[in-house]
């Protein structure tokens, strides 16, 4: 650290993005590891869960995890307020968070890339006024309109995927009408439209492959922004209903005991963070290693 | 110049006609406004008669002229359920709403733009590595979950600051926090990498070759310029912060306008939740309108760039 002091250390006079490889590398296998154990626990739940989630043991209510004096070897990381044991219910609330994570990234992935593709194509008035649509969407405060419009609709799986993809496709818009942009301009693409190559086809055979990348990367980070956002709707009672456990439900349950059973409200919390923080680091990853230059 | 600023706001006024319109669907989204305003055991007499009082057999597009033409003058009817106007009630709670933001807010930069200024600087050392893994807990971290944190170590453990509610100083501190981690979190990374980005420019090594002190060249030639892109990041923020505003005011009881639209969303007050979504939403139109303004201001070169596409 102290070597700070010195001019060199202060001016790197390297590429500024190229990245460390072995902190890189120790941090993707981090988040690939724990993606790849949470997908696992989600996938084969009904296997792994030494409990029914919902299954109410009332005289077992309330035990903290085993390392504390009244935990019980049963019930690794303790019971809730009905006795339903906290493990199970956390590797069961990850198909909903993993689940409905995956959908609405992809769902909204489709609207957004269509969206950006046809606004970078074709620019002129198409392009002005997807992008101020882009901006209307940009504008309104998501999470009440998520709001809003589930409770309007109904809270179920479905429309929450719905709302969370018409929510958040403008992220993927905007980066591929950008990235679009200056693909049309390259001459592979020319060169296909003077082969009498329709729109349509050199659109997808040969300006979409090439945008490919930061779209990979938007997904990934996206996906990570939906956890957090399909937990929200959850905390705020809006979200998939009891009895399925998800983790924000699970937290809004556990708020009334944090004075009590400070476990109830803190470990379906960590669970959803550590899923995160993974998958910001194969996000991060991904870039890095795709393309550095991205700047998203 | 001029041209670049009428442009801005005149897509301003185009962005605000079309919020204007999803605020309106959102009360027509069921098919029948009736079905939302009432309660499901209504009886037909009651909803007859609110289809009158709003004008819902009129076509779809006078009465979306209608609720536009009351909009504009801040007019989104009154409140079912406190029967107030909307936007007196909106009025009441903006400030405790824009209290909270701006503190959470200032605690970020105040935060995240010395820590990853200093980052970028010492480069490698244990203070950037520390900061990189504060910043991916922070991006990690749901607001709500945060918020359940603090009260439970400072207020219920500790006791330091109050678990709820909004009375003085003390009482701000952890919903603050809570709120301003992620936007900590991101302004962090963003600083870190435009300082790493400037040091890497030809002039700062000019300068280096000059002979200028090391100290000169930071903070007189590169911090300036590392911190032209924050502000626009600020105007994003702000408005991010304003959406998460809801969440932090619904854990920590904060009686803004976040916790008053939850509440409206749960007691079926849709003229109310349409007046707040409007309301925000301009909010984060102007905002950002000004903060372009100010961007330009401080690199006119944009005007250029932007006027092309």
């Amino acid at each position: 650290m102290s070597e700070a002091a010195s001019p060199a250390a202060v001016a790197p006079l390297g590429p500024v993005a190229a990245p460390v490889r072995r902190r890189v590398s120790f941090r993707a296998a981090f988040g690939i590891t724990v993606l790849l154990l949470m997908g696992g626990a989600a996938l084969a739940a009904p296997q792994i869960a030494p409990w029914d989630p919902g299954r109410q043991m009332l005289a077992k209510r309330l035990r903290p995890p085993v390392w504390e004096a009244r935990g019980l070897a049963e019930h690794p990381l303790g019971t809730d307020h009905l006795g339903r044991d906290i493990l199970s219910r956390i590797v069961y609330g990850g198909r909903i968070s993993l689940g409905v994570g995956l959908s609405a990234v992809t769902l909204s992935g489709l609207i957004g890339v269509s969206l950006g593709l046809l606004a970078g194509f074709h620019g002129g008035r198409t392009d002005a006024f997807i992008m101020r649509v882009v901006d209307v969407f940009l504008a309104i405060p998501y999470i009440l309109l998520a709001m809003g419009v589930v409770f309007a609709l109904g809270p179920s799986l479905l429309n929450v995927i719905l709302v969370m993809a018409v929510t958040r496709w403008v992220q993927f818009a905007r980066i591929v009408r950008a990235d679009v942009l200056s693909i049309r301009e390259r001459e592979f693409v020319s060169g296909a439209r003077a082969r009498g190559n329709r729109s349509m086809r050199l659109l997808l055979r040969h300006v979409l492959p090439n945008a490919l990348t930061p779209i990979i990367v938007v997904a990934t980070l996206e996906l990570a922004f939906m956890i957090i956002y399909e937990s929200a709707l959850s905390f705020l009672g809006l979200g998939v209903q009891p009895p399925t456990p998800t983790w924000g439900w699970m937290l809004a349950d556990g708020r009334n005991y944090i004075a009590t059973a400070w476990w109830l409200a803190t470990l379906p919390g960590l669970a959803i963070m550590l899923t995160v923080l993974a998958v910001n680091l194969l996000g991060d990853w991904l870039r890095d290693t795709l393309d550095p230059r991205l700047k998203i | 110049m001029l041209a670049y600023v009428l442009r801005r706001l005149l897509q301003s006024v185009l962005v605000l006609l079309g919020v204007s319109v999803i605020v309106f669907g959102l009360l027509h989204l069921t098919g029948d406004p009736t079905r939302l305003l009432l309660p499901l055991e209504a009886r037909e007499e009651d909803v007859r008669q609110l289809r009158a009082l709003l004008g819902l057999d009129d076509p779809l597009w006078v009465q979306y002229l209608r609720f536009l033409s009351r909009a504009v003058r801040g007019d989104f009817g009154l409140s079912f359920k406190h029967q107030v106007p909307a936007l007196t009630l909106i009025l009441q709670t903006l400030p405790a709403t824009l209290e909270l933001t701006a503190a959470g807010l200032g605690l970020a930069l105040a935060v995240a733009v010395p820590a990853g200024i200093l980052a970028a600087l010492r480069r490698n050392s244990l203070l950037d590595v520390i900061c990189s893994v504060g910043v991916l807990m922070g991006q990690a971290m749901p607001v709500y979950w945060l918020g359940l944190l603090l009260i439970m170590v400072f207020a219920v453990g500790l006791g330091w600051f109050p678990a709820a509610g909004r009375d003085g100083l003390a009482s701000l501190v952890l919903p603050a926090t809570a709120l301003g981690a992620f936007s900590m979190a991101r302004i962090a990374r963003m600083a870190r990498s435009g300082m790493l980005e400037v040091l890497a420019q030809d002039y700062v090594r000019t300068a280096r070759a000059a002979g200028l002190r090391t100290f000169v060249i930071t903070y007189k030639y590169a911090l300036k310029n590392a911190a032209i892109p924050l502000v626009t990041i600020v105007g994003l923020e702000f408005g991010i912060l304003l959406g998460g505003a809801v969440i932090t005011e619904t854990v920590f009881a904060w009686p803004g306008v976040g916790r008053l639209a939850v509440d409206a969303i749960f007691s079926r007050d849709y003229p109310l939740v349409q007046a707040i979504v409007a309301m925000l939403s301009t909010l984060f139109v102007l905002i950002n309108l000004a903060m372009d303004l100010v961007y330009t201001y401080l690199d006119p070169r944009i005007v250029f760039v932007r006027g092309k596409q």
